[in-house]
C-alpha cells in the first residue's frame, strides 16, 4: 500500500514539477517534454513584455491586500463578538449558520450572486428601487467589481475562519476572568486586557501565514464571477495562465508564468514560516 | 466540553451580577448585529430557493423577495427532466466516493508509516511529501501529464491526482502520533504482528481522524469543476458542477432547456427561474447534510491546529 501512496504521489506531484522545464524549452507537442529545444530564459522576457502580464500581476496582488486588508480582522472581530454571546444555543445557531458558505462551491455561489445581484430582478435591486435609487449592475461594472469580489469572499470565509481564534478562545483560563471582575474590571477592559492578548498568539500566526499566500489570487471565484465588461479588474495571474496555456495552446508561456507565480509564492511562504518562527517560536516545519 | 459549558455558566452568573446598561445595550446590540450577520448567510439561498419555485407567469420576479406568491414546481420539472443533470449527479457520485475511498486508503498508509519513528529515511519522505504542498507543477504540466497518461475524457483524472494530499497527510500523521505508543509495545509483547496491530489497534482509534478528513475530501469532490471542465470533454461524463456551470453562467440551453418557449407550452418558466432551480438542485444535497456533519468538520480544525 505505501508502495501504491508513493508511485501516486511521485506520478501525480513531482512528474508535473520535472515538467516544469517546458517553461525554458520551446514546447513542441511532437517531441514532447523531453526533446523540445532549450531557448533559456526566453518565454519569461515574452511575458514579461505582454501588456496584460502587468494588469495581471497587479490585480493579483491588489485583490489579495484587500481580502486580507477587510478578510483578516473580521474574522477576529467575529470569534470575540460571539465569545460575548451569553446564550449558548444562539451562539451554536450563528455559528452554524457562518460556516454554510465554506461548503458550497463558488461556480453555485457565482449563479447565486449573478442573480441575486441582477440589476433587473434582484432583490439588492429592488431595495435601490424602494429608496428611489437607479439599480446597479455590481457585477458588470469595472468600479465595482472588486467590491462584490472581496465582499463575497469575506461572506464566504469569515464564519469558517473564525473558528481557529474561537478554538484560542476556549483555552484562556476562566480564572482571570474571574480575578478580573472581583477586581472591577469592565467588560471591555476584560476583552481589551485578557481576551485579546490571550488569542494575540495565534493572530500572529495567521497573519503571517495569510500574507504568505497572498498571491493565491482565488481562480475558482474570480473566474466564475467575471464577464468580458470587468476584465480589466478580473485579469490576474491564474486567469492568465489558463486563458494563455488552455485556450490559447501556449504551454510553455503559461507554465512560464505559472512557475514565476510558483516561486515568488514558495518564497513568501519560506519568509512568513521563517519570520513566524522568529516572532513565536512556532514554524509549520 | 461539559466542563466549558460548567464554566460558561458560571461565567453567566458572574457577569449577570455585575450586569451595568451599558452591557446590556451592548449584549443587545451584539446580539442583533450576530443575528443579521447568520440571517446574511441563509438569505441569499433562501431567496434563490423562492425564486426558483415562482410562477414567472403570474409573478413579476422582481416582486420575489422572500416568498412568490404564485407558486409551481415547473422548473424543477424542466431541470430534473434533463438527462445531462442526472448524468452530472451520477458522476459527481462516483468521484466523490471512488475519489474519498482512494485519497483515504493513501494518505492514511503513508501517514501510518512516516508517525514511525523507527523508519528509515521518515524525515526525507516527510519532506518530500509536505514539499508538494507548497510547490506544484503547475496547471499545463500537469495537464499534459494527464493526456499522456491517456486520462483525458476518464474519470480516473479527477480522483488520481489529488489522491495524495500533503495537508491531510501532516494532519493524519500528527494524529497517529498522539497515540501512545505503549498501546503497540505492549501488543507486541503478547505476540501481535504489525498488520494485526494496526487492524486492531490502530485504525479503530483513528476513526475520528479518517471521519473528518474523509468528509473534508468528499465535499472537495463533490464541489470540484476545474478539473472537470478541462479533462472530461463529453457532456455525459462530466460532473455536477461543470454542468451547472455552464447552464448558469453560460447559459447552454442544450444541457437544460433555458425558457418556457422551449419547453413547449410552459409559458410559467424564465430563464432566471430555471437557473435557480439549476443551483437548488446542486445545492440541496449539501444543505440537507450540511447540519448533521457541521460538527465533524470543526472537530477536525481542532485537531490539525494542535501543534505537530
Amino acid at each position: 500500500m505505501l508502495l501504491v501512496s508513493v508511485t501516486v504521489l511521485i506520478i501525480f506531484k513531482y512528474v508535473p514539477i520535472y515538467g516544469l522545464q517546458i517553461a525554458f524549452k520551446k514546447f513542441k507537442i511532437l517531441e514532447g517534454i523531453w526533446g523540445s529545444p532549450w531557448v533559456g530564459l526566453a518565454n519569461f522576457k515574452k511575458v514579461f513584455s505582454m501588456p496584460g502580464f502587468t494588469q495581471a500581476f497587479m490585480n493579483t496582488i491588489i485583490l489579495g491586500g484587500l481580502n486580507l486588508l477587510f478578510g483578516f480582522p473580521l474574522q477576529i472581530l467575529l470569534a470575540l463578538l460571539l465569545n460575548e454571546l451569553t446564550n449558548l444555543r444562539f451562539k451554536k445557531t450563528v455559528q452554524t449558520f457562518s460556516y454554510l458558505p465554506h461548503f458550497i462551491s463558488w461556480v453555485t455561489l457565482s449563479g447565486l450572486f449573478i442573480q441575486f445581484l441582477s440589476p433587473s430582478t434582484g432583490p439588492v435591486a429592488a431595495l435601490y428601487r424602494a429608496m428611489g435609487l437607479t439599480p446597479y449592475y455590481f457585477m458588470g461594472e469595472v468600479s465595482t467589481f472588486r467590491g462584490v469580489l472581496v465582499v463575497t469572499n469575506i461572506w464566504k470565509s469569515i464564519g469558517w475562519g473564525s473558528i481557529i481564534y474561537l478554538a484560542a478562545l476556549s483555552t484562556v483560563n476562566q480564572e482571570m476572568y474571574e480575578a478580573a471582575i472581583i477586581d472591577g474590571a469592565t467588560r471591555f477592559q476584560r476583552v481589551h486586557y485578557i481576551t485579546i492578548p490571550s488569542i494575540a498568539p495565534t493572530i500572529t500566526i495567521m497573519l503571517i501565514l495569510t500574507s504568505g499566500s497572498i498571491l493565491n489570487d482565488n481562480f475558482d471565484q474570480v473566474y466564475n464571477m467575471m464577464n468580458a465588461a470587468v476584465y480589466s479588474v478580473a485579469n490576474n495571474i491564474s486567469v492568465l495562465t489558463y486563458e494563455l496555456g488552455l485556450k490559447n495552446m501556449k504551454y510553455s508561456l503559461s507554465t512560464a508564468i505559472g512557475l514565476f507565480k510558483n516561486v515568488i509564492a514558495f518564497g513568501l511562504v519560506i519568509l512568513a514560516n521563517t519570520i513566524s518562527k522568529r516572532v513565536n517560536d512556532y514554524g509549520i516545519w | 466540553m461539559s466542563m466549558s459549558i460548567a464554566v460558561k455558566k458560571h461565567r453567566k452568573k458572574a457577569s449577570f451580577i455585575r450586569k451595568t446598561p451599558g452591557e446590556k445595550v451592548f449584549d443587545t446590540f451584539n446580539s442583533i448585529v450576530l443575528g443579521l450577520m447568520a440571517l446574511s448567510m441563509l438569505y441569499p439561498f433562501w431567496y434563490l430557493f423562492a425564486l426558483s419555485l415562482a410562477d414567472a407567469e403570474k409573478v413579476a420576479l422582481s416582486h420575489v423577495y422572500i416568498w412568490p406568491k404564485v407558486l409551481t414546481l415547473e422548473s424543477y420539472e424542466t431541470v430534473l427532466a434533463s438527462k445531462y443533470i442526472w448524468l452530472g449527479f451520477m458522476n459527481t457520485l462516483i468521484r466523490t466516493c471512488g475519489g474519498t475511498l482512494i485519497s483515504l486508503v493513501l494518505c492514511y498508509s503513508l501517514s501510518y508509516v512516516l508517525s514511525k519513528r523507527y523508519y528509515p529515511n521518515r524525515s526525507f519522505w516527510t519532506g518530500i511529501t509536505v514539499f508538494t504542498m507548497f510547490f506544484s507543477g503547475g496547471l499545463i504540466p500537469e495537464y499534459l501529464l494527464i493526456r499522456d497518461l491517456g486520462m483525458i475524457n476518464s474519470l480516473w483524472s479527477l480522483m488520481l491526482p489529488t489522491a495524495i494530499n500533503a495537508y491531510h497527510i501532516v494532519i493524519m500523521r500528527n494524529f497517529l502520533m498522539s497515540l501512545p505508543e505503549s498501546l503497540e509495545e505492549s501488543a507486541h509483547l503478547d505476540g501481535a504482528n504489525d498488520i494485526i496491530i494496526l487492524y486492531r489497534i490502530i485504525l479503530p482509534l483513528s476513526m475520528p481522524i479518517i471521519a473528518t478528513i474523509g468528509l473534508w475530501t468528499a465535499v472537495a469532490h463533490w464541489n470540484a469543476w476545474f478539473d472537470g471542465m478541462i479533462y472530461i470533454q463529453t457532456p455525459e461524463k462530466q460532473v455536477l458542477q461543470v454542468t451547472l456551470r455552464r447552464v448558469v453562467l453560460e447559459g447552454a440551453s442544450s444541457l437544460v432547456p433555458l425558457s418556457g418557449e422551449e419547453v413547449s407550452s410552459k409559458a410559467s418558466l424564465t430563464t432566471e427561474t430555471i437557473k435557480a432551480a439549476t443551483v437548488m438542485v446542486a445545492t440541496l444535497p449539501i444543505l440537507f447534510v450540511y447540519p448533521f456533519i457541521q460538527k465533524y468538520f470543526v472537530k477536525g480544525i481542532m485537531i490539525g491546529s494542535l501543534k505537530g
